[in-house]
């Protein structure tokens, strides 16, 4: 299993649409083929077509508001007094989160197909309300996937969405979280796949949505690319780029442009969810080891038992709350281009306390699992050494969670 | 595959002017040997047993089927024990064909070689895999024909023209028509001679295999769609049990006066 060079990591899949053989592909029922197989040549002439690319970058400029702030976190390196801590501040993005980019690329994608309903689902709250965004933007309807323990953990982004005109289908299967939202929205769209579009809100699922997500979220390493250069003249010798993994969509994004790097060079870092302290649940399948299993249409590591039943998981952040991952990180892992680790519920609070007393910034429970892992090393680490934490969303939807957690504690 | 329990049962239907009668229950719903019982019970009435290897996360099944898939998972069904039932109940029917049918997680965790091997000693006769469709599914049915096993092509209304010729070139003796763009137990909403005329086009491509219908089959509709080789219950039957079950009455008895009542209105 090898990576290649000059060549998108999207785009490396076999004819099957497997990365590295084994990861990804599209298992789903006969009825999804066609509209699979329509979107995947629809994509395939968009992004070829300067006009579409064109009203791409126009919304990333104008809508999203891209680029996002590159910051140093001044205080935070002086305090840990170890490697330089810096941050990508993608959650100043239109709404919050990187999730914007894939929800805007979709909707747009929508638009041309000439299909008037879009559907998403989604954990933190966060891709459904990006996508309700954009489908009132360019006048689409909206329904939202999301799971009956989500909806009441992630309350003020469910009232974004409502506010946005969208339809929250609440999911009352299984653990009542996001993979049960993927699946129920899986299951509408083979119900009605002839007039509604589906948006996968990371980079999981078929191929196709694989490939979808991260082309449109690989805009944030093409921006911390040019502000690297703009701050350091240069890529600097020395990096780790730390980013959550939950689906892994702004992972991979916050990666794209860095893998052909020599990995001594920039180390990429992936954190996953390791789930509360003393529990046996976690949604951490790289760095806990999981088996490759099937899941929503595609193969990757997958929390399952031995019998092939998807594992429930467990973790404060919704948006991390996922059994599976991106195909693209199961083959990050394995050419280990991508070093995979988790952090614990009580780490993520705990980076968000330290986080939020030096800095500016607020990141969501996500990233803050991203900046446990920075916290974690920093102090080891020599001062030439450059750390980037993509903090990828507001921790305003962890309103809730966060006063609960921190006056407890 | 040509004298299978399979084509066999086709056959004997035709013989009586009238469609094969497939069932659908899932093992171990609600238990492990009331699911046997029910299997046993209905068989008399049946034409064609399938049975569902529960999975957590089935994204083509709507409520009903869902429900029974989890009843069964709490209960503690495991595949070992879905192999077991086929194998009891081939004991006392062993006639009566049986189709398994599952999601492909499963099966990979089975591993596939072992799955079929299990398959065959447990002497099912055909596999439904909802989630691996043709092309991707190649060499896993060339492993089921080479033991004997029927492996099921599914067409859809959105499979194109060409897709729909490779995959009835590509079937073995039985294709299963999925009526509608819906999740199983949806409400069938297309007439039935539009869903007859599509079962036609198939049915034209090659006479030989045996075209059944499935997906919002009740028995408000079944009588309508009589012109096809069979015709497939599934959410009707897991909404009887679940409905038993809710009133505390005998599983058994209701889904086997179902089945009689579904079969009624096609003879």
């Amino acid at each position: 299993m090898k990576l290649k060079k000059g060549i998108p990591l999207i785009d490396q899949h076999d004819k099957h649409g497997f990365w590295g053989g084994k990861f990804g592909g599209s298992y789903i029922p006969e009825t999804l083929k066609k509209p699979i197989e329509d979107l995947t040549k629809e994509f395939q002439k968009l992004r070829k077509n300067k006009k579409f690319l064109k009203k791409k970058d126009f919304y990333f400029k104008n809508y999203v508001g891209s680029p996002t702030n590159f910051v140093k976190l001044e205080n935070l390196s002086n305090y840990l007094d170890g490697a330089q801590i810096w941050a990508k501040v993608v959650s100043e993005a239109n709404g919050g989160a990187h999730k914007i980019y894939n929800a805007t690329v979709h909707a747009l994608i929508c638009k041309a197909m000439g299909k008037k309903y879009i559907i998403g689902d989604t954990g933190a709250g966060y891709a459904g309300k990006m996508l309700s965004m954009a489908a009132k933007k360019f006048g689409l309807k909206c329904k939202i996937f999301m799971g009956a323990k989500d909806i009441k953990r992630q309350k003020p982004n469910c009232d974004a969405m409502r506010r946005n005109g969208a339809e929250i289908v609440p999911v009352y299967s299984g653990s009542q979280t996001l993979v049960d939202a993927v699946s129920e929205c899986m299951r509408y769209w083979v119900s009605n796949c002839d007039n509604t579009h589906m948006c996968v809100g990371s980079t999981v699922g078929p191929n196709i949505f694989v490939k979808i997500c991260g082309w449109s979220t690989a805009q944030i390493s093409k921006e911390l690319k040019a502000q690297l250069k703009e701050k350091f003249k240069k890529i600097p010798k020395k990096l780790k780029l730390i980013n959550c993994v939950g689906g892994g969509s702004s992972a991979y994004g916050f990666w794209s442009e860095f893998i052909d790097f020599n990995k001594k060079q920039i180390e990429l870092i992936g954190v996953e969810a390791g789930g509360p302290k003393k529990s046996s649940l976690h949604a951490a399948p790289l760095s806990r080891n999981a088996k490759i299993g099937i899941l929503h249409g595609a193969a990757s590591y997958v929390c399952q038992n031995s019998e092939g039943q998807i594992h429930e998981t467990e973790s404060i952040s919704a948006g991390l709350d996922y059994p599976g991952v991106s195909p693209i990180h199961c083959f990050l892992k394995d050419t280990r281009r991508a070093r995979y680790t988790y952090a614990t519920d009580e780490e993520a609070l705990k980076a968000y306390q330290l986080v939020t007393r030096f800095e500016k910034i607020n990141p969501s429970l996500e990233p803050s699992h991203a900046f446990a892992e920075a916290i974690k090393i920093a102090p080891k680490l020599s001062k030439d050494t450059i750390i980037i934490v993509n903090s990828c969303g507001d921790a305003k939807k962890d309103r809730d969670i966060l006063k609960e957690r921190l006056v407890r504690n | 595959m040509k004298n299978s329990l399979i084509s066999q049962s086709f056959k004997n239907a035709k013989k009586e002017n009238r469609p094969a009668l497939l069932t659908y229950t899932v093992a171990g719903d609600n238990t492990k040997k009331k699911s046997l019982e029910i299997l046993k019970s209905i068989s008399d009435y049946a034409d064609i047993c399938e049975v569902g290897f529960p999975h957590n996360t089935p994204i083509a099944d709507g409520g009903q089927i869902q429900t029974s898939a989890y009843r069964a998972i709490k209960n503690g069904i495991k595949i070992n024990d879905v192999f077991s039932i086929v194998r009891n109940f081939k004991r006392s029917k062993k006639d009566k064909p049986v189709i398994l049918m599952g999601y492909y997680n499963m099966v990979y965790q089975y591993n596939e070689n072992k799955f079929i091997s299990k398959c065959k000693k447990a002497k099912v006769d055909g596999l439904i895999i909802v989630d691996l469709p043709y092309p991707e599914n190649k060499i896993f049915a060339a492993k089921c024909k080479k033991k004997n096993i029927n492996f099921i092509q599914l067409i859809s209304p959105t499979t194109s023209k060409l897709r729909l010729k490779k995959i009835i070139n590509d079937s073995h003796e039985m294709i299963y028509y999925i009526s509608m763009l819906s999740t199983t137990g949806g409400k069938l909403k297309v007439s039935a001679k539009e869903i007859i005329t599509q079962y036609q086009i198939i049915k034209n491509h090659d006479k030989s295999k045996n075209v059944v219908i499935g997906f919002g089959i009740t028995e408000k509709t079944i009588k309508s769609l009589k012109k096809a080789d069979g015709l497939v219950v599934g959410s009707a039957i897991c909404k009887e049990i679940t409905r038993s079950i809710k009133k505390r009455q005998n599983t058994v008895t209701n889904v086997i006066n179902l089945v009689k009542r579904l079969k009624n209105k096609i003879k």
